[in-house]
């Protein structure tokens, strides 16, 4: 049986608007595509989710058009399917352990996530209510209140958790909207901000309290939570400060760190200024210095927004790039240039103040680093220049001091992320961690896994000093 | 964030400043003077930063005073009493340090006045002798200069045309007192940017510390996106994070305001709307 072919949106549209790319599965292309499952015995593919989704029992209930009941058994381990159905790497997950993978063809399993996720949001929204998604029975509810902050994946995931449990959940967003890397980075037309909205209404009807606009460490420090009877903490705040190249004219009017290229763009929505204050420039040539899906999508919204040139600039070849397969071929379907095995070493000015360009040396492979990929060897005498209006310093980030340096006796790791044991527990007892502020820049997925088991250690911990 | 009051100090053919008090319970009660708050007018509004005058814990008050000088101030100060913001996030940014730092001169500009108020009050409260310079382009533009001189033990005003105290710039008012008499262990200075700059040139000679309150443009606020960067001896640092304060005798002033005007011409753009 063949697979589902997903279609995407023409070029013209995607060059042109920040509508979603992917057109997702229809039921009868979901249904054909579930029907290819065997329902192996001992479900490989479940082994491969780091959010612990029974994609068997799930893929089963599509099969029997049951999707109410699909979507059921994807949120007993899953509070953000619609999201993670679009942005997780299932290439290097789930689908990897599929036994048509070896055949090249694995069962897709994200798409038909995905496509219940979406199921979901079409039949709430006709009946005007959540079908899935009740309060817990008030009479059961214990009368522990717990505060998650950040209001990302990772901490949207764990105030779910933890609302199941049946615990008082307080979740503290500093932002003006819930979301986190969700509404301020990836864009539209990955992840369209309507999808994140509805995911976050379910977790608030579960009975999460929802506090935007509110900066823990600021607008209320951890003691003043703790005195008004906070019993657990979980620390979810991202990995924060924009890092930068550190090479000569960064500074210059144009060049923008990837965090506020995107937050322009995607959370104060500069793409459709000036209906929307918040301005963005561009020009028609544009670079971007990385490689990573945050790359991409500033290299994509780029071109949305009117450049005719974009240019991703990567010190590595493309084999090391850490951006997901689907997001690379996108980039080159849209006409992204790449100039890989690449450093920028000067971004040159225009004499007023301006970007005009970018001095560029080339690389060869060398020996391994840490991360254990070929580091760059520059090449001699092998410097060029690119032309440029904008360019995007999209390289990673590093630990935003804001929360946890109001935090007396937190223990930190050698690159300043917060310590933390197996559990995601700090080295204070009643504060956990997870997502990028632990592991550094990292996926929504691995986001949503750290904080799975930090609800559960949560949850013991708050149960024995109970 | 509801707003409570709102008037205007200031109404002149082209420019205009504006108060207003808003109810924010818990912002109220942790604002420290020379912190800031960021807030959005409506939801497709910008993230405007603005300087914290005053806060009554008490009540859950916090006064800001801005100058209608963009699109978003200018939709700023469209809002009546019973209006509410759309968002409010607070307060950011440290807090000036405050001690008794002995002799003082405290300089503000324009607006800027305003945000020096907070900071002359507590100064008084921690027993310094202050001595205030206060400059605007024309009398009216002179706001809360009766305010000020409850705080101060001189009081020096200067505007551009001569309307109301000395004719001409609050640096030339400096550097005559500093000449006649260095003995000063703090200046503060708040105004535009030119100001600082030139305020932070006639110190400098005297190597007397010179703190500047800078107001980049930023976007979130929270350290996320460098948008307020600026270089200060040498390193890149985030006004939002790190300020917004700063060594005056370190600032690369010549950087900050060629990024000042990032957006002049979305500016320009946006004005459009309002006609």
């Amino acid at each position: 049986m063949s697979e589902a072919k997903i279609t995407k949106i023409s070029l013209d549209k995607r060059k042109t608007t920040f509508q979603e790319v992917s057109c997702g599965f229809s039921k009868d292309e979901a249904l054909k595509e579930a029907a290819r499952c065997i329902q192996c015995k001992n479900a490989p593919c479940a082994k491969g989710c780091p959010a612990g989704i029974d994609v068997k029992e799930f893929i089963r209930l599509i099969k029997e058009e049951d999707y109410s009941g699909s979507i059921k058994k994807i949120k007993e381990a899953n509070s953000l399917p619609g999201v993670c159905g679009r942005v997780c790497p299932q290439e290097e997950q789930c689908q990897v352990s599929c036994v048509f993978n070896k055949k090249g063809n694995p069962i897709q399993i994200g798409y038909l996530e995905r496509f219940v996720a979406d199921w979901e949001f079409r039949e709430s929204a006709e009946s005007k209510s959540h079908l899935l998604n009740t309060k817990p029975e008030g009479k059961n509810k214990k009368a522990i209140k717990v505060a998650v902050i950040g209001a990302g994946p990772a901490g949207l995931t764990c105030a779910a958790d933890l609302i199941k449990e049946k615990f008082e959940v307080y979740l503290f967003e500093g932002l003006h909207k819930p979301g986190g890397v969700l509404v301020y980075g990836i864009p539209e037309f990955r992840l369209p901000k309507d999808v994140v909205d509805k995911e976050v209404e379910s977790i608030k009807n579960l009975g999460v309290v929802v506090a935007t606009d509110f900066l823990i460490g600021k607008t209320k420090t951890m003691e003043d939570l703790r005195r008004e009877g906070f019993k657990a903490f979980f620390i979810a705040v991202g990995a924060g400060l924009p890092r930068f190249l550190g090479i000569p004219g960064e500074n210059l009017n144009g060049v923008y760190s990837a965090n506020e290229f995107l937050t322009r763009v995607n959370l104060m929505k500069a793409y459709r200024f000036p209906e929307y204050d918040t301005p963005v420039t561009v020009g028609s040539k544009v670079g971007v210095f990385g490689a990573g899906n945050v790359s991409f999508d500033c290299a994509r919204c780029a071109l949305r927004l009117g450049a005719k040139e974009v240019h991703i600039i990567y010190r590595r070849s493309e084999k090391e790039m850490p951006a997901r397969i689907e997001e690379i071929e996108n980039a080159h379907e849209e006409g992204v240039q790449f100039h890989l095995l690449t450093s920028p070493k000067e971004i040159t000015s225009d004499g007023q103040g301006n970007v005009n360009g970018v001095v560029c040396v080339k690389n060869r492979l060398g020996e391994p680093d840490a991360s254990g990929r070929r580091s760059p060897v520059p090449v001699e005498d092998s410097e060029f220049s690119i032309e440029l209006d904008t360019a995007i310093v999209a390289i990673g980030t590093s630990v935003n001091p804001l929360l946890i340096s109001t935090i007396k006796d937190l223990q930190f790791t050698k690159r300043g992320y917060i310590k933390v044991n197996e559990d995601y527990q700090t080295s204070i007892p009643d504060i956990f961690a997870g997502g990028d502020i632990v592991s550094g820049s990292a996926t929504v997925i691995s986001a949503i896994q750290q904080a799975k088991i930090a609800a559960r250690a949560i949850k013991e911990y708050l149960l024995i000093k109970a | 964030m509801k707003i409570l009051k709102s008037l205007v100090l200031t109404d002149i053919q082209d420019t205009r400043i504006s108060e207003i008090e808003i109810e924010a319970g818990n912002i109220a009660v942790k604002a420290q003077p020379g912190q800031f708050v960021i807030l959005m007018v409506n939801e497709t509004g910008e993230r405007i930063p603005l300087t914290i005058v005053s806060s009554d814990p008490k009540r859950g008050l916090l006064t800001l005073i801005f100058q209608e000088i963009g699109y978003s101030t200018k939709l700023l100060g469209t809002l009546k009493p019973g209006d509410s913001l759309y968002s409010l996030t607070g307060p950011l940014g440290h807090p000036t340090l405050l001690k008794n730092y002995g002799n003082v001169i405290i300089v503000g500009g324009g607006v800027g006045i305003a945000e020096i108020l907070p900071v002359a009050k507590a100064l008084k409260d921690y027993g310094n002798k202050i001595y205030s310079i206060l400059g605007a382009r024309t009398k009216e533009l002179l706001i809360l200069k009766d305010k000020i001189k409850n705080y101060s033990d001189e009081l020096y005003l200067t505007t551009d045309d001569g309307s109301l105290g000395e004719k001409g710039f609050v640096s030339m008012v400096l550097e005559r007192i500093l000449k006649e008499n260095s003995d000063f262990q703090w200046i503060y200075c708040v105004g535009p940017v030119s100001m600082m700059r030139v305020v932070s040139q006639i110190t400098r000679p005297y190597q007397i510390k010179t703190t500047v309150c800078l107001n980049t443009i930023m976007l979130d606020g929270t350290g996320m996106c460098g948008s307020c960067r600026l270089t200060e001896a040498g390193k890149v640092k985030f006004c939002c994070v790190d300020g917004p304060e700063f060594d005056g005798h370190q600032v690369d002033f010549e950087e900050l305001i060629q990024r000042q005007g990032r957006f002049i011409s979305q500016e320009k753009q946006a004005m459009q709307k309002l006609q």
